[in-house]
């Protein structure tokens, strides 16, 4: 029916609260648990990229801090490298530190298209028995085709390998960049060689095919109708495993290792 | 009375099916149907909102000024998925991930915006819903039809659980790597609507 233009004025602006306040209600009603299965989604994706879970097992929040406890989190400087201990890992949000100017610093020029680096970031170590590290994994952001990509890397302590890599978080076109997920390309990492001898990162995701682990380490395949967001992968790896970000701390994790 | 009710609820699962007569909601219906259970979240969203959308714009429907109604329904869609959004998100988040940007596009699924349009807006809130709800149940069936051939023949397995043995594990199924794609799903509607069209022969448009 036809209506004067204020009525329609009042009936929008109406809506428009009550539409508000409901989406509102719901988000604060239901935030924290969001948060917590977001929080064990990414634990979940440390195990599954430090080779402690298996991509497609169905654990428990319980069975998840249970393994979770087999690694070591570490909250490290950025720019030395070394541990700092007066943080508290449980509640440290990387992400809340590099959004605020007094935590955080004018990322250097890079393709990753990173704006801001924290000062501090979790890194996660696993030692053996004898309290030797045996494998560092690391958190990697960068940007893809639509979206940021969060995920994590697994280096064994050599820094000679790649263990793995996976992605807990990216808004990614599903079938296409999306296919960051895909186990079978999430499976051509391990085994492929993350840096040359000076510690320069050199793995790269190449257009088309790369060879096999042992002809081809420094290759990984990009994926088919997603060249943006293998290029982003590519960008990724090359910023946070170079000397700008992580440099300093898998200098001091090779001299460590060599030391000892 | 009871009659009309069963007709508006039992109408869109084969009659007026939204996806196989009206032919629309396909894209998230070749988006999500790969596996059984994403398909059966994704149909009971469906459900709820189309149901709730239906009820909300028919009880304001004599409120709604005509000029600005599609904007209206729209905010109330809009309003009604990132609820749904937030309630999958807390209580099953894996297959919320799974979903990803597909519950979001709800709100442009035309089935829904259709239903508002076409029906909440002429009838009473009891009639909306109960069409708003069958229309749902028509899309959902269409879905886990779909779902279930293509899990069947491209994974060999039913919500998850292993029925063909595959041969990558020793078994003799071969899966068909066709049905986990896209175009898979495009086969497996075509050949549904060639059967419901050749049961129900009134469903063909004319040349």
């Amino acid at each position: 029916m036809q209506h004067s233009a204020s009525y329609n004025i009042k009936f929008a602006t109406a809506l428009c609260v009550v539409c508000a306040v409901i989406v509102s209600l719901a988000f604060e009603m239901l935030h924290t648990r969001y948060e917590l299965n977001a929080a064990l989604d990414k634990q979940r994706n440390v195990l599954i990229v430090s080779g402690l879970a298996d991509e497609d097992e169905d654990l428990s929040r319980e069975e998840v801090e249970a393994r979770i406890s087999n690694i070591q989190t570490v909250i490290i400087d950025l720019q030395t490298g070394m541990p700092v201990t007066d943080i508290d890992p449980g509640t440290f949000d990387q992400r809340k530190q590099a959004t605020n100017l007094l935590t955080s610093r004018e990322a250097p020029d890079n393709r990753a298209q990173v704006r801001r680096l924290p000062e501090h970031v979790m890194v996660y170590e696993a030692r053996g028995s004898d309290e030797t590290l045996s494998m560092v994994v690391l958190p990697i952001e960068g940007m893809g085709l639509w979206s940021t990509l969060y995920g994590y890397i697994a280096l064994d302590a050599d820094l000679e390998t790649i263990l793995g890599l996976t992605f807990y978080e990216h808004r990614e076109t599903p079938g296409l960049g999306g296919e960051v997920d895909n186990p079978r390309w999430k499976a051509l990492w391990p085994g492929r060689r993350p840096f040359d001898e000076n510690l320069q990162p050199v793995i790269s995701v190449i257009k088309g095919r790369a060879g096999s682990v042992n002809e081809d380490p420094y290759n990984v395949d990009g994926l088919s109708g997603a060249t943006i967001t293998s290029r982003g992968v590519d960008h990724m790896l090359k910023f946070w495993l170079g000397a700008e970000v992580f440099g300093p701390y898998l200098q001091r994790i090779k001299q460590e290792r060599e030391a000892s | 009375m009871a009659n009309s009710v069963k007709r508006t609820l039992v109408d869109p699962l084969f009659n007026d099916n939204p996806i196989t007569l009206q032919v629309l909601g396909i894209c998230s219906a070749l988006a999500v149907t790969t596996r059984m259970d994403t398909a059966l979240v994704m149909s009971v969203a469906v459900i709820a909102v189309l149901a709730f959308s239906s009820l909300f714009v028919s009880l304001l429907r004599n409120q709604i000024p005509t000029s600005i109604r599609i904007i209206v329904q729209l905010t109330i869609i809009a309003s009604l998925v990132i609820v749904t959004d937030q309630i999958l998100k807390a209580y099953v988040f894996e297959i919320s991930k799974q979903l990803s940007v597909f519950v979001g596009l709800i709100i442009t699924n035309c089935i829904i915006m259709g239903r508002a349009e076409a029906y909440a807006m002429q009838n009473t809130p009891s009639k909306s819903l109960i069409d708003g709800i069958g229309n749902g149940l028509g899309y959902g069936i269409i879905l886990m039809a779909t779902a279930f051939l293509r899990e069947l023949l491209g994974s060999g397995s039913v919500f998850g659980v292993p029925v063909l043995p595959l041969a990558t594990e020793g078994g003799w199924y071969n899966p068909n790597g066709l049905m986990v794609l896209a175009p898979g799903a495009f086969f497996i509607i075509g050949f549904f609507i060639w059967i419901i069209r050749t049961w129900k022969p009134d469903q063909v448009e004319a040349d």
